[in-house]
């Protein structure tokens, strides 16, 4: 019967690295500085040669997802490599990516005129080793289209990541995780007025091979820190305390 | 090398042309006049007119007794000259320079040294130019030596041959006229008085005789024709160093055939850009099409290279371009923008990523090929507080920034490009937003920064300061807002949204 367990999960660890994922060895380097959620990835390494899927329904959703991958582009971009940022109408506004870490400098924009020549220029650009990552605003992609870009990604080891405003269309994908970032009530140290660091909720509603999840994540200033949900019981807590006196 | 020279006479230039434009005048005598000192002179003529013996310069009105139906058409100045430049540059397939014959105004020089042999023989490479020629309706005549002034000679005097070979000008120029060595007017009448009927009778005099009785002026152009003094005309188009021509046999017209002729090419230019250390920049493909077209792709990269299999991905993309029609005969490429490589930057950029990688630097160069350099942009800060003027397009790819990115002030993730107005209820004198309605929508405020006042910078432009706020509503949304401009003042102050923070 161990036999048979040592078997499978030899099987399995096999699988994952056809399927292009790092052994576990090689993930202590690889922290992008998630903490917790990157348990929730295959051999608990955040994918960088892969499709990352940004749900952005609302321009408040694109803008805190703006701020997560400016956090992830940080760390992508350390070694001084140069990032692609592809958009048929782009508002991102470079100087605030400044403090989420990156160097908005070596972010070179492609403003293009339509989705086709969007999508053109991201196949190109992930096949260029010499980026870091390639975030990319499409709408339409087809499950063709996206497969083109998984393979081209493979290949080259850029991550992908696609900023997608119509949730509708986005079942046929392969990409490899789908993420939907959403702002939340931010906090301050001690009740002290004005708006405190920008607060999300992460959510990851599809990874391959790993387990989806929610986790709610705020971007202390210079790294991400994991909120824990301890607010709500706190007041169960209070309440009960009450209660019992 | 041993120079040659071509040299085309077009005798009947402006009346070959007027023909190619009024067919009806083909069998007709007709003459060009333009005003001479109140009197209409003739300036050129046709066939048809110099066989009833009219000649150039002689008054139209004598011309017109003489030949009862000839037509006069006004001449208009310079229009030789720019014929002859034109049929110039379509001569520039069979030599790189090309020069304007300054004595006649009516014939070229082409400087064929090492260009024959593309079309085979001499002989061949004459007569191509010929029925090339006389296809598009312009009858040539033609001589090749190894002086332009002995080519000169020979296509307006040679009688046997146009094509007179290497080292043999000298005994060629013997039987011609003195004509022939393009000499003033007065120079010849000395020459006739004298009885020097061809060239053979003054060649053997002493120079200082000569000089005495002709001139400078003549000696030199007898040394010109004899190939002893160097003799400089200005060629239409400067040449480009870094050029390939390649002419093909049958006109190509499929999409295989023209890949094929500019990798052919591009191996040839790379192999002499790199034996120069050079590395191209701006890259033109001519093609010239049977039907007298000429169709120019062109190429532009972000760094200096000479790899070819680079630059042929570059031109793929620009084949959908080039429309063969009936056929391209001749393909010539050129460099006109080469710049200085380095051989070991290449191995530098495997190993430092950056923006100055060989793979990123070939990926824009793609992009700029396909989709068009202004859609590369790159933002390095500028030294502005108003929000839209604070970032600025950086002009070069290495450009670093001249001061650090200003983080001190929060600032959004999205900005609009344009501040969409809001409906606000705020308290005097700068309290932040109570509630805001933006898009229908409201939005209960229960966190606020602010404010932060940037002023319009006046020696730029004329309005109302803006008052910024951070608030946060009721379900964690981030929002940039402003007032524009004080509460109370005889402008009424408005709100607006202008971003969304992260």
């Amino acid at each position: 019967m161990s036999a048979n367990k040592e078997l499978i999960e030899k099987l399995r660890e096999d699988i994952l690295l056809w399927q292009g994922f790092k052994p576990a060895l090689a993930a202590q380097s690889d922290a992008i500085g998630l903490g917790e959620i990157e348990n929730a990835f295959p051999n608990k390494v955040f994918p960088r040669k892969a499709i990352h899927e940004f749900i952005t329904i609302s321009p408040e959703q694109t803008a805190a997802s703006d701020g997560f991958i400016g956090g992830l582009l940080a760390v992508l971009m350390q070694d001084g490599a140069a990032c692609v940022w592809i958009s048929t109408s782009r508002k991102l506004f470079p100087v605030s990516l400044r403090s989420f870490n990156a160097d908005p400098e070596r972010i070179i924009f492609m403003d293009v005129a339509s989705e086709k020549d969007a999508l053109w220029v991201m196949e190109e650009a992930l096949k260029c080793e010499g980026l870091a990552a390639v975030v990319a605003e499409l709408s339409n992609l087809s499950i063709i289209e996206s497969r083109r870009l998984q393979l081209a990604v493979e290949q080259s080891g850029v991550t992908g990541l696609l900023l997608r405003k119509d949730e509708r269309k986005t079942t046929s994908s392969v990409a490899t995780a789908r993420w939907k970032i959403s702002p939340m009530p931010s906090e301050t140290e001690d009740q002290m007025p004005g708006v405190g660091f920008p607060r999300w909720k992460v959510e990851l509603t599809k990874v391959r091979n790993g387990n989806p999840g929610s986790w709610t994540m705020e971007w202390g200033g210079d790294r991400f820190v994991e909120i824990a949900d301890t607010q709500k019981p706190d007041v169960w807590l209070d309440s009960e305390e009450r209660q019992i006196g | 090398m041993q120079k040659r020279y071509v040299s085309l006479w077009f005798r009947y230039l402006q009346a070959d042309w007027q023909i190619l434009r009024r067919p009806e005048l083909n069998d007709a005598p007709f003459v060009f006049v333009s005003p001479d000192h109140g009197r209409m002179l003739i300036t050129a003529l046709s066939p048809q007119a110099a066989a009833h013996g009219i000649e150039k310069g002689m008054a139209a009105a004598d011309a017109q007794a003489i030949c009862p139906g000839l037509e006069i058409i006004d001449d208009k100045p310079g229009r030789a000259i720019n014929l002859l430049k034109g049929i110039g540059e379509w001569c520039i397939r069979y030599s790189p320079i090309v020069m304007v014959d300054d004595f006649s105004t009516e014939g070229l020089f082409l400087d064929a040294s090492g260009c024959s042999h593309l079309w085979g023989e001499e002989r061949d490479y004459l007569l191509e130019i010929i029925s090339r020629l006389k296809s598009k309706g312009y009858n040539v005549r033609v001589g090749m030596a190894d002086t332009a002034g002995a080519a000169w000679a020979i296509s307006h005097f040679g009688v046997k041959t146009p094509l007179i070979r290497s080292g043999l000008h000298t005994e060629a120029l013997l039987t011609l006229p003195p004509e022939a060595l393009r000499l003033a007017e007065n120079t010849l009448l000395k020459l006739q008085k004298l009885g020097f009927y061809q060239i053979k009778s003054f060649i053997g005099m002493p120079r200082s005789v000569l000089r005495r009785r002709f001139g400078e002026d003549f000696l030199e152009r007898l040394a010109q024709a004899l190939g002893n003094a160097e003799e400089i005309l200005p060629p239409i188009k400067v040449p480009v160093p870094f050029r390939e021509i390649l002419p093909c046999l049958e006109p190509i017209r499929t999409r295989s055939g023209i890949e094929a002729a500019i990798s052919r090419l591009l191996e040839h230019l790379c192999l002499s850009l790199k034996n120069e250390g050079k590395g191209l920049r701006i890259a033109i493909l001519t093609c010239y099409r049977i039907d007298g077209k000429v169709i120019q792709v062109n190429i532009g990269t972000n760094g200096a290279t000479h790899s070819v299999s680079h630059l042929f991905k570059l031109f793929q993309l620009k084949i959908d371009q080039i429309r063969p029609a009936l056929g391209i005969e001749l393909f010539l490429m050129e460099a006109p923008k080469v710049d200085d490589i380095q051989p070991d930057q290449e191995a530098l950029w495997t190993a430092k990523p950056g923006l100055d990688d060989g793979s990123v630097i070939r990926f824009l160069d793609r992009v700029a090929g396909k989709v068009g350099a202004a859609v590369i942009r790159r933002y390095v800060p500028a030294n502005h507080y108003w929000p839209e003027r604070s970032i600025k397009i950086a002009t070069l790819l290495t450009e670093k920034p001249m001061s650090e990115w200003r983080i001190d002030k929060p600032r959004p993730t999205e900005l609009l490009k344009t501040p969409d107005p809001i409906e606000v209820m705020a308290l005097i004198p700068d309290h932040p937003p109570k509630f805001f309605i933006y898009k229908g929508i409201k939005h209960d405020v229960t966190k606020a920064d602010g404010p932060e006042r940037i002023e319009r910078e006046w020696w730029m432009d004329q309005g109302e300061h803006r008052d910024y706020y951070q608030v946060e509503d009721i379900q964690g949304q981030r929002y940039w807002v402003y007032r524009s401009g004080h509460y109370g003042s005889k402008q009424p102050f408005k709100w607006f949204i202008h971003g969304f923070f992260a």
